[in-house]
Protein backbone atom coordinates (compact mmCIF):
# COMPACT_ATOMS: atom_id res chain seq x y z
CA UNK A 1 0.00 0.00 0.00
CA UNK A 2 2.70 2.43 1.17
CA UNK A 3 4.84 1.42 -2.05
CA UNK A 4 1.80 2.08 -4.48
CA UNK A 5 1.31 5.63 -2.69
CA UNK A 6 4.60 6.28 -3.48
CA UNK A 7 5.36 5.02 -6.81
CA UNK A 8 2.28 7.13 -7.63
CA UNK A 9 4.06 10.11 -5.90
CA UNK A 10 6.85 9.61 -7.99
CA UNK A 11 4.84 9.61 -11.08
CA UNK A 12 3.02 12.49 -10.30
CA UNK A 13 6.43 14.13 -9.78
CA UNK A 14 7.57 12.84 -13.18
CA UNK A 15 4.66 14.20 -15.09
CA UNK A 16 5.31 17.76 -12.67
CA UNK A 17 8.98 17.86 -14.02
CA UNK A 18 8.10 17.14 -17.94
CA UNK A 19 6.09 20.25 -18.13
CA UNK A 20 6.60 23.52 -17.47
CA UNK A 21 3.42 24.32 -16.28
CA UNK A 22 2.65 21.35 -14.12
CA UNK A 23 -0.15 19.89 -16.24
CA UNK A 24 -0.10 16.23 -15.99
CA UNK A 25 0.21 15.37 -19.67
CA UNK A 26 -2.61 13.58 -21.14
CA UNK A 27 -2.54 10.50 -23.75
CA UNK A 28 -4.13 12.75 -26.21
CA UNK A 29 -2.81 16.36 -26.71
CA UNK A 30 -5.54 17.31 -28.76
CA UNK A 31 -3.58 18.79 -31.59
CA UNK A 32 -5.09 18.85 -34.99
CA UNK A 33 -8.39 19.15 -36.37
CA UNK A 34 -11.70 16.75 -37.51
CA UNK A 35 -11.39 16.92 -41.34
CA UNK A 36 -14.44 17.66 -43.31
CA UNK A 37 -15.50 14.98 -45.45
CA UNK A 38 -14.96 16.37 -48.62
CA UNK A 39 -11.59 16.23 -47.61
CA UNK A 40 -11.49 12.92 -46.44
CA UNK A 41 -13.74 11.71 -49.89
CA UNK A 42 -11.60 13.65 -52.79
CA UNK A 43 -8.62 11.99 -50.86
CA UNK A 44 -9.66 8.40 -49.89
CA UNK A 45 -8.93 6.91 -53.26
CA UNK A 46 -6.95 3.96 -52.34
CA UNK A 47 -8.24 0.09 -53.46
CA UNK A 48 -7.46 -2.80 -50.93
CA UNK A 49 -7.11 -6.23 -52.62
CA UNK A 50 -10.19 -7.39 -52.09
CA UNK A 51 -11.83 -4.71 -53.76
CA UNK A 52 -12.56 -1.85 -51.06
CA UNK A 53 -12.33 1.47 -52.13
CA UNK A 54 -13.53 0.38 -55.67
CA UNK A 55 -15.87 2.95 -57.12
CA UNK A 56 -18.97 2.88 -58.99
CA UNK A 57 -18.86 3.03 -62.89
CA UNK A 58 -18.11 0.09 -65.17
CA UNK A 59 -15.54 -0.39 -68.44
CA UNK A 60 -15.44 -3.08 -70.97
CA UNK A 61 -12.74 -4.76 -73.01
CA UNK A 62 -13.57 -2.59 -76.60
CA UNK A 63 -13.86 0.71 -75.10
CA UNK A 64 -10.31 -0.05 -73.15
CA UNK A 65 -8.66 -0.63 -76.96
CA UNK A 66 -9.83 2.21 -77.71
CA UNK A 67 -8.09 4.11 -74.47
CA UNK A 68 -4.99 2.36 -74.44
CA UNK A 69 -4.04 3.64 -78.11
CA UNK A 70 -5.18 7.33 -77.79
CA UNK A 71 -3.36 7.67 -73.72
CA UNK A 72 -0.88 4.78 -73.31
CA UNK A 73 0.24 2.95 -76.86
CA UNK A 74 2.65 6.22 -77.10
CA UNK A 75 5.25 4.78 -73.91
CA UNK A 76 3.97 1.14 -73.70
CA UNK A 77 3.47 -0.11 -77.17
CA UNK A 78 1.08 -2.04 -79.45
CA UNK A 79 -1.07 -4.37 -77.48
CA UNK A 80 1.41 -3.66 -74.46
CA UNK A 81 4.59 -4.66 -75.67
CA UNK A 82 7.53 -2.81 -77.58
CA UNK A 83 7.08 0.22 -75.97
CA UNK A 84 10.02 2.65 -74.81
CA UNK A 85 8.97 1.91 -71.10
CA UNK A 86 7.25 -1.44 -69.12
CA UNK A 87 6.29 -4.61 -71.13
CA UNK A 88 2.47 -5.11 -69.29
CA UNK A 89 1.24 -7.62 -71.89
CA UNK A 90 2.65 -11.81 -72.64
CA UNK A 91 2.30 -15.11 -70.69
CA UNK A 92 4.52 -17.74 -70.16
CA UNK A 93 3.98 -21.60 -69.37
CA UNK A 94 1.91 -21.72 -65.89
CA UNK A 95 4.78 -23.39 -64.45
CA UNK A 96 7.45 -21.22 -65.92
CA UNK A 97 8.70 -18.66 -63.45
CA UNK A 98 12.35 -17.66 -64.48
CA UNK A 99 12.45 -13.99 -63.20
CA UNK A 100 15.54 -14.36 -60.87
CA UNK A 101 17.63 -16.31 -62.54
CA UNK A 102 17.20 -16.06 -66.38
CA UNK A 103 17.45 -12.42 -68.02
CA UNK A 104 15.24 -11.10 -71.44
CA UNK A 105 11.90 -12.03 -69.35
CA UNK A 106 9.49 -9.43 -68.50
CA UNK A 107 7.55 -8.66 -65.11
CA UNK A 108 4.34 -8.30 -66.94
CA UNK A 109 0.90 -8.10 -66.01
CA UNK A 110 -0.24 -11.72 -66.44
CA UNK A 111 3.16 -12.94 -65.36
CA UNK A 112 3.93 -11.41 -62.33
CA UNK A 113 1.08 -8.64 -60.75
CA UNK A 114 -0.39 -10.76 -57.96
CA UNK A 115 -3.80 -8.61 -57.86
CA UNK A 116 -6.02 -7.24 -60.44
CA UNK A 117 -7.61 -4.18 -57.90
CA UNK A 118 -3.56 -2.98 -58.17
CA UNK A 119 -4.16 -1.91 -61.72
CA UNK A 120 -7.30 -0.54 -61.10
CA UNK A 121 -5.44 1.85 -58.44
CA UNK A 122 -2.19 2.02 -60.19
CA UNK A 123 -4.03 3.81 -63.47
CA UNK A 124 -6.12 5.72 -61.71
CA UNK A 125 -3.48 7.24 -59.46
CA UNK A 126 -0.37 7.28 -61.24
CA UNK A 127 -1.27 7.16 -65.09
CA UNK A 128 -0.89 8.79 -68.08
CA UNK A 129 2.82 9.34 -66.70
CA UNK A 130 2.19 13.08 -67.47
CA UNK A 131 -1.59 13.75 -67.13
CA UNK A 132 -2.58 11.54 -63.62
CA UNK A 133 -5.92 11.97 -62.73
CA UNK A 134 -7.39 12.71 -66.30
CA UNK A 135 -9.08 9.27 -66.45
CA UNK A 136 -12.70 8.41 -65.38
CA UNK A 137 -13.18 5.91 -63.03
CA UNK A 138 -15.22 4.34 -66.22
CA UNK A 139 -12.03 4.63 -68.38
CA UNK A 140 -10.22 2.97 -65.26
CA UNK A 141 -12.00 -0.19 -65.40
CA UNK A 142 -12.21 -0.55 -69.38
CA UNK A 143 -8.16 -0.39 -69.80
CA UNK A 144 -7.88 -2.37 -66.56
CA UNK A 145 -9.82 -5.06 -68.61
CA UNK A 146 -8.42 -4.53 -72.00
CA UNK A 147 -4.97 -5.29 -69.82
CA UNK A 148 -6.14 -7.85 -68.02
CA UNK A 149 -7.63 -9.35 -72.18
CA UNK A 150 -4.54 -8.61 -73.08
CA UNK A 151 -2.76 -10.86 -70.85
CA UNK A 152 -5.48 -13.52 -71.78
CA UNK A 153 -6.99 -13.20 -68.60
CA UNK A 154 -10.09 -12.03 -69.57
CA UNK A 155 -12.43 -12.30 -72.94
CA UNK A 156 -12.77 -9.38 -75.80
CA UNK A 157 -16.34 -9.88 -74.75
CA UNK A 158 -15.82 -8.97 -70.98
CA UNK A 159 -16.46 -5.68 -68.87
CA UNK A 160 -15.63 -4.93 -65.44
CA UNK A 161 -16.85 -3.27 -62.21
CA UNK A 162 -16.11 -2.99 -58.50
CA UNK A 163 -17.58 -6.42 -58.06
CA UNK A 164 -16.17 -8.43 -61.10
CA UNK A 165 -12.65 -6.75 -60.73
CA UNK A 166 -11.55 -8.43 -57.72
CA UNK A 167 -12.53 -11.80 -58.11
CA UNK A 168 -9.91 -11.21 -61.42
CA UNK A 169 -7.11 -14.75 -60.15
CA UNK A 170 -3.68 -13.55 -61.25
CA UNK A 171 -1.76 -16.31 -62.06
CA UNK A 172 1.61 -15.26 -60.18
CA UNK A 173 -1.16 -14.53 -56.94
CA UNK A 174 0.38 -17.87 -55.05
CA UNK A 175 3.79 -17.26 -55.74
CA UNK A 176 4.19 -14.34 -53.56
CA UNK A 177 5.31 -14.87 -49.76
CA UNK A 178 5.95 -12.41 -46.64
CA UNK A 179 9.89 -11.94 -46.28
CA UNK A 180 11.45 -14.13 -44.45
CA UNK A 181 15.16 -13.20 -44.19
CA UNK A 182 15.27 -11.54 -40.64
CA UNK A 183 14.43 -14.44 -38.92
CA UNK A 184 17.61 -15.76 -39.76
CA UNK A 185 21.34 -13.69 -39.27
CA UNK A 186 21.54 -16.22 -42.89
CA UNK A 187 22.01 -14.58 -46.05
CA UNK A 188 18.81 -15.55 -47.71
CA UNK B 1 18.92 41.87 -51.32
CA UNK B 2 20.29 42.02 -54.73
CA UNK B 3 21.17 45.73 -54.35
CA UNK B 4 22.80 45.36 -51.14
CA UNK B 5 25.23 42.44 -52.45
CA UNK B 6 26.43 44.89 -54.95
CA UNK B 7 26.79 48.20 -52.98
CA UNK B 8 28.95 45.64 -50.97
CA UNK B 9 30.57 44.48 -53.86
CA UNK B 10 31.35 48.21 -54.93
CA UNK B 11 32.50 49.00 -51.32
CA UNK B 12 34.74 46.13 -51.18
CA UNK B 13 36.31 47.13 -54.30
CA UNK B 14 36.71 50.42 -53.49
CA UNK B 15 38.38 49.63 -49.95
CA UNK B 16 40.57 47.41 -52.05
CA UNK B 17 41.90 50.26 -54.65
CA UNK B 18 42.16 52.46 -51.57
CA UNK B 19 44.28 50.19 -50.00
CA UNK B 20 46.36 49.80 -53.12
CA UNK B 21 46.69 53.53 -53.02
CA UNK B 22 47.85 53.85 -49.77
CA UNK B 23 50.43 50.55 -50.18
CA UNK B 24 52.23 52.49 -52.82
CA UNK B 25 52.70 55.51 -51.51
CA UNK B 26 55.06 53.28 -48.85
CA UNK B 27 57.37 50.62 -49.47
CA UNK B 28 55.60 47.62 -51.34
CA UNK B 29 55.75 44.55 -50.22
CA UNK B 30 54.66 40.95 -51.51
CA UNK B 31 52.24 39.91 -48.86
CA UNK B 32 49.40 42.44 -50.39
CA UNK B 33 46.18 40.91 -48.93
CA UNK B 34 42.41 41.80 -49.62
CA UNK B 35 39.23 41.56 -47.65
CA UNK B 36 36.64 39.26 -48.88
CA UNK B 37 32.98 39.15 -48.83
CA UNK B 38 31.82 39.88 -45.23
CA UNK B 39 29.00 37.75 -43.86
CA UNK B 40 25.82 36.33 -46.19
CA UNK B 41 22.35 35.37 -45.77
CA UNK B 42 22.58 31.85 -46.79
CA UNK B 43 26.10 29.89 -47.23
CA UNK B 44 27.39 28.59 -50.54
CA UNK B 45 29.84 26.37 -50.62
CA UNK B 46 33.62 27.53 -52.41
CA UNK B 47 33.84 28.24 -55.94
CA UNK B 48 36.13 25.67 -56.38
CA UNK B 49 34.33 23.03 -54.78
CA UNK B 50 33.11 21.12 -58.00
CA UNK B 51 31.51 17.97 -56.04
CA UNK B 52 28.10 17.01 -57.49
CA UNK B 53 25.48 14.51 -57.98
CA UNK B 54 24.94 12.82 -61.65
CA UNK B 55 21.46 12.70 -63.13
CA UNK B 56 20.83 9.50 -64.66
CA UNK B 57 17.53 7.42 -65.92
CA UNK B 58 15.51 7.69 -69.05
CA UNK B 59 13.16 10.66 -67.45
CA UNK B 60 16.49 11.94 -65.73
CA UNK B 61 14.56 11.10 -62.92
CA UNK B 62 17.63 10.08 -60.53
CA UNK B 63 20.55 11.59 -59.26
CA UNK B 64 23.88 9.40 -57.59
CA UNK B 65 25.39 11.10 -54.60
CA UNK B 66 29.34 11.67 -55.17
CA UNK B 67 30.43 8.64 -52.43
CA UNK B 68 34.31 8.63 -53.25
CA UNK B 69 33.89 12.84 -52.49
CA UNK B 70 32.33 12.68 -49.01
CA UNK B 71 33.67 12.81 -45.44
CA UNK B 72 32.74 11.47 -42.39
CA UNK B 73 28.35 9.99 -41.71
CA UNK B 74 26.30 12.98 -43.25
CA UNK B 75 25.51 13.90 -46.91
CA UNK B 76 24.91 17.30 -47.21
CA UNK B 77 21.52 17.63 -48.27
CA UNK B 78 22.23 19.41 -51.79
CA UNK B 79 24.00 16.18 -52.53
CA UNK B 80 21.72 13.49 -50.95
CA UNK B 81 21.16 10.71 -53.85
CA UNK B 82 17.09 11.50 -55.47
CA UNK B 83 14.85 9.05 -57.17
CA UNK B 84 11.62 10.29 -58.33
CA UNK B 85 8.39 8.40 -59.87
CA UNK B 86 6.82 11.75 -61.03
CA UNK B 87 9.36 14.56 -60.37
CA UNK B 88 9.68 17.26 -57.62
CA UNK B 89 5.57 18.42 -56.70
CA UNK B 90 5.70 22.80 -55.74
CA UNK B 91 4.02 22.72 -52.40
CA UNK B 92 3.45 25.50 -50.17
CA UNK B 93 3.83 25.02 -46.44
CA UNK B 94 0.85 26.87 -44.94
CA UNK B 95 -1.71 24.94 -47.89
CA UNK B 96 0.01 21.74 -47.05
CA UNK B 97 -2.22 19.11 -44.90
CA UNK B 98 -1.30 15.62 -43.30
CA UNK B 99 -4.43 13.25 -43.02
CA UNK B 100 -4.56 9.86 -41.41
CA UNK B 101 -7.96 8.72 -41.30
CA UNK B 102 -9.25 4.76 -41.81
CA UNK B 103 -9.24 2.14 -39.05
CA UNK B 104 -9.31 5.10 -35.98
CA UNK B 105 -11.04 6.36 -33.05
CA UNK B 106 -11.17 9.62 -34.92
CA UNK B 107 -9.49 11.01 -38.44
CA UNK B 108 -7.31 13.92 -37.88
CA UNK B 109 -5.49 16.39 -40.30
CA UNK B 110 -2.40 18.13 -39.33
CA UNK B 111 -0.61 21.27 -40.43
CA UNK B 112 2.84 22.02 -40.41
CA UNK B 113 2.17 24.42 -37.85
CA UNK B 114 -0.36 21.71 -35.81
CA UNK B 115 3.27 19.58 -35.72
CA UNK B 116 5.57 21.79 -34.54
CA UNK B 117 3.75 21.72 -31.47
CA UNK B 118 4.29 18.19 -30.71
CA UNK B 119 7.50 17.01 -29.09
CA UNK B 120 10.38 16.85 -31.47
CA UNK B 121 12.14 13.69 -32.34
CA UNK B 122 15.59 13.90 -34.21
CA UNK B 123 17.62 11.09 -35.21
CA UNK B 124 20.82 10.13 -37.79
CA UNK B 125 19.63 7.42 -40.12
CA UNK B 126 20.61 6.38 -44.33
CA UNK B 127 18.03 5.79 -46.89
CA UNK B 128 18.99 3.43 -49.69
CA UNK B 129 17.15 2.74 -52.93
CA UNK B 130 16.41 -0.52 -52.97
CA UNK B 131 18.17 -0.69 -57.03
CA UNK B 132 21.16 0.75 -55.13
CA UNK B 133 23.15 -2.16 -56.55
CA UNK B 134 21.33 -2.77 -59.93
CA UNK B 135 24.41 -1.48 -61.92
CA UNK B 136 26.70 -4.09 -60.36
CA UNK B 137 26.82 -6.90 -62.98
CA UNK B 138 26.54 -4.31 -66.04
CA UNK B 139 29.09 -1.91 -65.36
CA UNK B 140 32.72 -2.05 -66.89
CA UNK B 141 35.80 -1.30 -65.37
CA UNK B 142 35.71 1.94 -65.65
CA UNK B 143 32.72 2.55 -63.20
CA UNK B 144 33.23 4.67 -59.98
CA UNK B 145 31.66 4.13 -56.17
CA UNK B 146 28.90 6.92 -56.81
CA UNK B 147 27.92 4.79 -60.35
CA UNK B 148 27.64 1.37 -58.12
CA UNK B 149 26.41 3.05 -55.02
CA UNK B 150 25.25 6.54 -55.25
CA UNK B 151 21.69 5.91 -54.34
CA UNK B 152 22.50 5.77 -50.23
CA UNK B 153 22.88 9.14 -48.49
CA UNK B 154 22.67 10.20 -44.88
CA UNK B 155 20.95 12.96 -42.82
CA UNK B 156 19.77 13.79 -39.54
CA UNK B 157 15.69 14.02 -39.75
CA UNK B 158 13.91 15.67 -37.17
CA UNK B 159 10.45 15.72 -36.81
CA UNK B 160 7.34 14.07 -34.74
CA UNK B 161 7.21 10.86 -34.13
CA UNK B 162 4.49 8.52 -35.91
CA UNK B 163 3.61 6.71 -33.05
CA UNK B 164 2.61 10.13 -30.53
CA UNK B 165 0.00 11.24 -34.03
CA UNK B 166 -1.30 7.81 -34.04
CA UNK B 167 -1.88 7.98 -30.40
CA UNK B 168 -3.92 11.42 -31.12
CA UNK B 169 -6.15 9.78 -33.62
CA UNK B 170 -7.00 6.63 -31.40
CA UNK B 171 -5.97 3.31 -33.87
CA UNK B 172 -8.52 0.53 -33.21
CA UNK B 173 -7.36 -3.27 -32.75
CA UNK B 174 -8.03 -4.35 -36.42
CA UNK B 175 -5.62 -1.69 -37.60
CA UNK B 176 -2.74 -3.74 -38.76
CA UNK B 177 -1.03 -1.64 -41.74
CA UNK B 178 -0.69 1.82 -42.78
CA UNK B 179 -0.64 3.05 -46.43
CA UNK B 180 1.43 6.25 -46.94
CA UNK B 181 0.39 7.88 -49.73
CA UNK B 182 2.82 11.48 -51.22
CA UNK B 183 1.46 14.44 -52.80
CA UNK B 184 3.79 14.26 -56.10
CA UNK B 185 1.73 13.47 -59.45
CA UNK B 186 1.61 10.03 -59.11
CA UNK B 187 0.41 10.11 -55.67
CA UNK B 188 2.99 7.43 -54.80
CA UNK B 189 1.93 4.68 -52.21
CA UNK B 190 3.28 2.31 -49.72
CA UNK B 191 1.84 0.05 -46.84
CA UNK B 192 3.73 -0.33 -44.02
CA UNK B 193 2.96 -2.83 -41.15
CA UNK B 194 1.44 -1.28 -37.85
CA UNK B 195 3.65 -2.78 -35.38
CA UNK B 196 6.63 -1.00 -37.32
CA UNK B 197 4.86 2.05 -37.87
CA UNK B 198 4.45 2.41 -33.89
CA UNK B 199 8.25 1.85 -33.11
CA UNK B 200 10.78 3.84 -35.24
CA UNK B 201 8.61 5.70 -37.50
CA UNK B 202 9.10 9.90 -38.09
CA UNK B 203 7.22 12.63 -40.01
CA UNK B 204 10.31 14.34 -40.49
CA UNK B 205 9.87 18.33 -41.53
CA UNK B 206 13.57 18.62 -41.01
CA UNK B 207 16.76 17.56 -42.64
CA UNK B 208 20.45 18.29 -41.65
CA UNK B 209 18.55 20.95 -39.28
CA UNK B 210 16.70 22.85 -41.95
CA UNK B 211 13.55 22.43 -43.79
CA UNK B 212 13.65 19.43 -45.69
CA UNK B 213 14.93 19.94 -49.31
CA UNK B 214 11.92 20.26 -52.06
CA UNK B 215 13.31 17.16 -53.98
CA UNK B 216 13.19 15.06 -50.54
CA UNK B 217 10.35 15.93 -49.97
CA UNK B 218 9.09 19.17 -48.82
CA UNK B 219 7.52 19.65 -46.38
CA UNK B 220 6.49 16.30 -44.92
CA UNK B 221 8.58 13.11 -45.49
CA UNK B 222 7.94 9.63 -43.62
CA UNK B 223 11.10 7.99 -42.38
CA UNK B 224 11.02 4.37 -41.76
CA UNK B 225 14.58 3.70 -40.56
CA UNK B 226 16.87 1.34 -42.37
CA UNK B 227 13.90 0.33 -44.97
CA UNK B 228 14.04 1.24 -48.86
CA UNK B 229 13.82 4.54 -49.85
CA UNK B 230 10.57 4.39 -51.47
CA UNK B 231 8.94 3.29 -47.65
CA UNK B 232 10.00 7.02 -47.08
CA UNK B 233 7.50 8.67 -48.61
CA UNK B 234 7.95 12.35 -49.76
CA UNK B 235 5.29 15.19 -49.72
CA UNK B 236 3.18 12.96 -47.16
CA UNK B 237 -0.09 14.24 -47.14
CA UNK B 238 -2.14 11.07 -46.18
CA UNK B 239 -1.96 8.04 -43.88
CA UNK B 240 -4.71 5.28 -44.01
CA UNK B 241 -4.78 2.77 -41.34
CA UNK B 242 -6.38 -0.70 -42.60
CA UNK B 243 -6.26 -4.22 -41.52
CA UNK B 244 -4.33 -5.54 -44.76
CA UNK B 245 -1.43 -4.11 -46.61
CA UNK B 246 -3.05 -2.46 -49.94
CA UNK B 247 -0.67 -4.35 -52.65
CA UNK B 248 0.18 -0.95 -54.65
CA UNK B 249 2.07 -0.96 -57.64
CA UNK B 250 5.16 -0.37 -55.43
CA UNK B 251 5.24 -3.40 -53.31
CA UNK B 252 4.14 -6.21 -55.56
CA UNK B 253 5.33 -5.60 -59.43
CA UNK B 254 8.01 -3.12 -57.96
CA UNK B 255 10.76 -3.92 -55.34
CA UNK B 256 9.43 -7.15 -55.19
CA UNK B 257 12.55 -10.36 -55.14
CA UNK B 258 12.01 -13.28 -57.57
CA UNK B 259 13.76 -16.10 -55.85
CA UNK B 260 15.27 -19.01 -57.61
CA UNK B 261 12.90 -21.30 -56.43
CA UNK B 262 9.62 -19.94 -58.09
CA UNK B 263 8.21 -17.69 -55.56
CA UNK B 264 8.59 -13.93 -55.03
CA UNK B 265 9.43 -12.47 -51.73
CA UNK B 266 7.54 -9.63 -50.93
CA UNK B 267 7.57 -6.47 -48.29
CA UNK B 268 11.52 -6.81 -48.08
CA UNK B 269 11.59 -3.57 -47.16
CA UNK B 270 14.41 -3.68 -44.42
CA UNK B 271 17.97 -2.97 -46.36
CA UNK B 272 20.55 -6.00 -45.20
CA UNK B 273 23.66 -4.52 -44.44
CA UNK B 274 26.20 -3.43 -47.28
CA UNK B 275 29.50 -1.78 -47.17
CA UNK B 276 31.71 -0.58 -49.91
CA UNK B 277 35.23 1.01 -50.35
CA UNK B 278 34.94 4.63 -52.06
CA UNK B 279 38.71 5.16 -51.79
CA UNK B 280 41.13 4.25 -53.61
CA UNK B 281 38.31 3.37 -56.42
CA UNK B 282 38.20 4.31 -59.96
CA UNK B 283 39.65 6.56 -61.36
CA UNK B 284 41.92 7.06 -58.65
CA UNK B 285 45.75 6.40 -59.45
CA UNK B 286 47.72 6.06 -56.83
CA UNK B 287 51.07 6.02 -55.82
CA UNK B 288 53.33 3.20 -53.44
CA UNK B 289 53.34 3.89 -49.81
CA UNK B 290 51.05 4.42 -46.82
CA UNK B 291 46.96 5.17 -47.83
CA UNK B 292 44.15 5.06 -46.10
CA UNK B 293 41.16 2.31 -47.32
CA UNK B 294 38.07 4.18 -46.69
CA UNK B 295 34.69 3.62 -47.21
CA UNK B 296 31.06 3.30 -45.79
CA UNK B 297 29.06 0.74 -44.13
CA UNK B 298 25.49 0.46 -43.00
CA UNK B 299 22.50 -2.36 -41.44
CA UNK B 300 19.02 -1.60 -41.80
CA UNK B 301 18.97 -4.45 -39.77
CA UNK B 302 21.23 -2.39 -36.52
CA UNK B 303 24.11 -1.47 -36.34
CA UNK B 304 27.43 -1.71 -38.06
CA UNK B 305 29.39 -4.26 -35.65
CA UNK B 306 32.43 -4.08 -37.79
CA UNK B 307 34.05 -3.98 -41.10
CA UNK B 308 36.78 -6.12 -42.54
CA UNK B 309 39.43 -5.21 -45.56
CA UNK B 310 40.76 -7.68 -47.93
CA UNK B 311 43.31 -6.88 -50.57
CA UNK B 312 44.10 -10.17 -51.34
CA UNK B 313 40.24 -10.93 -52.76
CA UNK B 314 39.27 -12.42 -49.71
CA UNK B 315 42.34 -14.80 -48.84
CA UNK B 316 42.82 -12.58 -45.39
CA UNK B 317 40.30 -9.81 -43.82
CA UNK B 318 41.93 -7.02 -41.73
CA UNK B 319 39.30 -5.30 -39.25
CA UNK B 320 39.35 -1.44 -40.37
CA UNK B 321 38.47 1.30 -38.04
CA UNK B 322 35.15 2.36 -37.56
CA UNK B 323 34.46 6.73 -37.27
CA UNK B 324 32.35 7.50 -34.32
CA UNK B 325 29.58 7.59 -33.38
CA UNK B 326 28.29 3.89 -34.55
CA UNK B 327 24.44 4.39 -34.70
CA UNK B 328 21.24 2.13 -35.27
CA UNK B 329 20.37 1.84 -39.09
CA UNK B 330 22.89 4.20 -40.01
CA UNK B 331 26.23 4.34 -42.20
CA UNK B 332 29.91 4.40 -40.53
CA UNK B 333 32.79 5.45 -42.36
CA UNK B 334 35.60 3.08 -42.06
CA UNK B 335 39.44 3.25 -42.27
CA UNK B 336 42.03 1.03 -42.39
CA UNK B 337 45.91 2.35 -43.30
CA UNK B 338 47.37 0.20 -45.86
CA UNK B 339 50.64 0.15 -47.15
CA UNK B 340 50.61 -0.24 -51.38
CA UNK B 341 53.48 -2.50 -52.68
CA UNK B 342 53.31 -1.68 -56.47
CA UNK B 343 51.57 -5.14 -56.95
CA UNK B 344 48.20 -5.59 -58.76
CA UNK B 345 45.64 -6.23 -55.63
CA UNK B 346 41.97 -7.05 -55.18
CA UNK B 347 40.23 -4.47 -52.34
CA UNK B 348 36.97 -5.00 -51.06
CA UNK B 349 35.47 -4.88 -47.60
CA UNK B 350 32.21 -6.51 -45.84
CA UNK B 351 30.52 -5.57 -43.36
CA UNK B 352 29.16 -7.42 -39.93
CA UNK B 353 26.31 -6.13 -38.35
CA UNK B 354 24.98 -6.35 -34.62
CA UNK B 355 22.61 -9.25 -35.38
CA UNK B 356 25.42 -11.15 -36.93
CA UNK B 357 24.48 -10.80 -40.49
CA UNK B 358 27.24 -10.96 -42.50
CA UNK B 359 27.70 -8.75 -46.52
CA UNK B 360 27.93 -11.63 -48.71
CA UNK B 361 29.95 -11.94 -52.08
CA UNK B 362 28.45 -11.43 -55.36
CA UNK B 363 28.69 -15.04 -56.56
CA UNK B 364 26.74 -16.35 -52.84
CA UNK B 365 24.17 -13.98 -53.24
CA UNK B 366 23.98 -14.76 -56.90
CA UNK B 367 24.03 -19.01 -55.61
CA UNK B 368 21.29 -17.86 -53.28
CA UNK B 369 18.94 -15.46 -55.02
CA UNK B 370 19.80 -15.47 -58.47
CA UNK B 371 21.33 -13.19 -60.35
CA UNK B 372 17.90 -11.53 -62.14
CA UNK B 373 16.94 -11.14 -58.35
CA UNK B 374 19.55 -8.70 -57.94
CA UNK B 375 17.44 -5.91 -59.38
CA UNK B 376 16.35 -5.01 -56.09
CA UNK B 377 18.21 -5.21 -52.90
CA UNK B 378 21.60 -6.17 -54.28
CA UNK B 379 24.07 -5.70 -51.08
CA UNK B 380 27.31 -7.97 -52.59
CA UNK B 381 30.49 -6.93 -51.73
CA UNK B 382 32.40 -4.12 -54.11
CA UNK B 383 35.61 -5.36 -55.61
CA UNK B 384 38.89 -2.61 -56.93
CA UNK B 385 41.68 -3.81 -58.63
CA UNK B 386 44.53 -1.71 -57.93
CA UNK B 387 46.83 -2.22 -61.17
CA UNK B 388 50.51 -2.34 -60.99
CA UNK B 389 50.78 0.89 -62.49
CA UNK B 390 48.57 2.20 -59.52
CA UNK B 391 45.32 2.71 -61.73
CA UNK B 392 42.30 1.64 -60.02
CA UNK B 393 39.67 -0.37 -62.10
CA UNK B 394 35.69 -1.35 -61.01
CA UNK B 395 36.39 -5.54 -60.70
CA UNK B 396 32.89 -7.46 -61.45
CA UNK B 397 32.96 -10.76 -59.26
CA UNK B 398 29.41 -12.24 -61.02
Amino acid sequence: MWARSFSLILLFLLLMSSTSSGSPVPEKLGIGFVPSPELVKAWDTAIQPDGRGLPPGKGCVTDGQRIYVEQCQVCHGISGKGGQYDVLAGRLAENLFPFAAESGHPKTIGNYWPWATTLFDYIRRSMPLLTPGTLSDNDVYALSAYLLHLNELLPESACLDAASLPQIEMPANKRFVPDNRLETSAVR
Amino acid sequence: MGTSVLSRRRFLQATATGAGVVLAGQKATADVRRVGPWASQYGERSPFDKVNRTISGNLQHESETPQQALSGMITPSSLHYERHHAGVPTIRPEEHKLLIHGMVEEPKVFTLHDLLRFPQASRICFLECAGNGKHHFKSDEKTTPQRLCGLISQSEWSGVSLSSLLREVGVKKSGSWLLAEGSDACLLTRSIPMERALDDVLIAYAQNGEAVRPEQGYPLRLIVPGCEGSMNVKWLRRLEVSDQPFMTREETAKYSDPLKDGTVRQFSFVMDAKSIITQPAYPLQIEKGWHEIRGLAWSGRGQVAGVEVSDDNGSSWHQAQLQSPVLDKSCVRFGLLWKWDGKERLLTSRVIDSTGYTQPSARELIAIRGKQSLRYHNNTMTTWRVQSDGQVFYQRMD
